[in-house]
């Protein structure tokens, strides 16, 4: 477990597996429960990293965290949410050479993996869809799109991402999609959360 | 309460991008959900203790080119950040006192000479509804009410009369204490060039090739145009770092992330709750207004905070 400050006021923890991010965060919550770090306003989850955000003195937290004996997270069995997809994104002839793959051939090999929502983040209702790993990991673009469209099913590292909305972006651009991601009218505003498996299936016309 | 008819503003002239900011929506990061809120916080305070609102109430920021709002009751209003002309019924008024306005008068709040975005409060508050807590409108998310548009109507809040009284007692006003910073000065002060902000290590300034964070402080950088409430993007000499990927990690305000071709992005209030390109720096909290009303053009520099982080 490392410690990295992010300024004078925050915290990243860094582990070096999913699991363990799942276990760490889960440990965090429960500790908040019973008081602990009362400054704290938000705690976020990622790839390989929990991030601290209201924290001043920065040894005496790490202390503490290495003090823990954190039990291992119970892998979650999600609903399966079946995400209808048009394999038509300006990028795929760049995944197709990641990949060493004829570009037509992207949409049968994306949509022939198993994937699941590992967190969320970036956006509201932006879900970081694990299931590229094996050699299927994808390189971002060098610089970011200003405005990648809503409904963008893109790639990035070892996570597929759905934009809810437009906003800037790096991941490369293989398809789009018609499912709304993230509806404040609905109960849950999120389509897809952690621990959800995700099947994306191939409608392009 | 007021026994008048509703407490409300109308917008005459909405400026290039004017919306409603309070705090924002700490604690919903983790579901992707930017904190958002007034870019320059001291000044987003100020103004509502200028007209006896509680600090964190919600009120207009404005972006470049002011704003202009006509009182459908009488209301007491306070402009603070940006240095602009401030106009009531054409006549000029003070930026950072509080002022008056009765049923009918027009405030405008001209473009800004220097600095980007003004603030203005109005006794009472915008009644704007809640979305997670806050009634701050997050451009990247979409959450919360739309920009302003001419001909919007927007309610306020309920005043007691204590309160709508006390707000004016120009005696008092000595007893507030104005933000220390430029940006946040309500008058006779102006945004200096360049914007100098003090950095700390950012959680992967090992990423940065030789000579590491140094690198900040021999460079100058300059605000490119497309920079909004996500992010500044500073040109400039790009910087060597590592190549590579990161897998995305979480995101603070004042977050200084080196992209793969050297150019930097800082990110402001409504920046994204993760991101996957490393952060090299963080700008200290207490420059982040700075960073709110640095201008398209304008000059940045760095210099490291000396201590630990």
């Amino acid at each position: 477990m490392k410690f990295r400050p992010a300024g004078p006021g925050a915290l990243l923890v860094e582990v070096d597996t999913l699991a363990e991010v799942r276990a760490l965060h889960a440990q965090i919550a429960r500790e908040r429960a019973r008081g602990w770090a009362p400054a704290l306003m938000d705690v976020i989850p990622a790839a390989r990293t929990v991030l601290l955000d209201g924290v001043t003195d920065h040894d005496a937290v790490a202390d503490e965290i290495r003090s823990w004996s954190v039990p291992p997270h119970p892998e979650a069995s999600g609903q399966l949410v079946e995400i209808a997809c048009r394999y038509d994104g300006p990028d795929l002839g760049d995944v197709a050479r990641q990949w060493g793959v004829p570009p037509e051939r992207v949409a049968d090999v994306h949509s022939g993996l198993t994937h699941e929502v590992a967190f969320c983040g970036f956006a509201p209702g932006f879900p970081y869809i694990a299931g590229l790993g094996g050699g299927r990991e994808v390189a971002r673009r060098d610089r970011p799109r200003a405005a990648v469209p809503a409904g963008s099913v893109a790639l990035g590292d070892e996570y597929t991402g759905i934009y809810p909305r437009t906003s800037p972006g790096g991941w490369q651009i293989i398809g789009h999609t018609d499912a709304v991601m993230w509806d404040e009218g609905r109960d849950p505003a999120a389509l897809l959360r952690p621990g959800d498996r995700v099947r994306f299936v191939n409608v392009t016309p | 309460m007021t026994g008048e008819s509703k407490r409300a503003i109308r917008v005459s002239r909405a400026g290039a991008l004017t919306t409603v900011q309070d705090c924002g929506r700490p604690g919903y990061a983790h579901l992707g959900v930017p904190r958002s809120g007034a870019l320059d916080a001291p000044a987003h305070h100020l103004a509502n203790r200028l007209v006896g609102n509680p600090p964190a109430a919600p009120v207009l920021e404005t972006t470049l080119t002011g704003v202009a709002i006509s009182a459908e009751c009488d209301v007491v209003a306070a402009v603070t950040g940006a240095r602009a002309a401030v106009r009531v019924g054409g006549q000029p008024a003070r930026l950072g006192a509080p002022i008056r306005l009765r049923r009918g008068q027009l405030l405008e709040v001209r473009s800004a000479t220097s600095g980007v975005r003004s603030y203005l409060a109005f006794s009472g508050g915008l009644a704007v509804p809640r979305v997670l807590g806050s009634a701050s409108a997050d451009l990247l998310s979409g959450l919360g009410p739309p920009r302003l548009a001419s001909g919007d109507v927007l309610q306020l809040g309920p005043i007691d009369e204590t309160g709508g009284r006390n707000c004016c007692v120009l005696g008092e006003l000595p007893a507030i204490a104005v933000p220390a910073g430029p940006a946040s000065a309500p008058a006779g002060n102006s945004v200096p060039e360049p914007v100098r902000l003090v950095v700390h290590p950012g959680p992967r300034f090992d990423w940065l090739a030789s000579p590491g964070l140094p690198v900040l402080e021999d460079g100058q950088w300059m605000v490119s145009p497309d920079s909004n409430r996500v992010a500044l993007r500073l040109a400039g000499q790009p910087v060597r770092r590592r190549r590579g990927e990161l897998a995305s990690e979480g995101l603070v305000c004042g977050a200084i992330q080196a992209l793969p071709d050297g150019h930097l992005v800082l990110f402001l209030a409504d920046h994204p709750t993760t991101g996957g390109y490393p952060v090299i720096a963080v700008v200290d909290p207490a420059c982040v207004s700075a960073c709110a009303q640095a201008r398209p053009g304008s000059k940045i520099s760095f210099r490291l905070a000396s201590g630990r982080t």
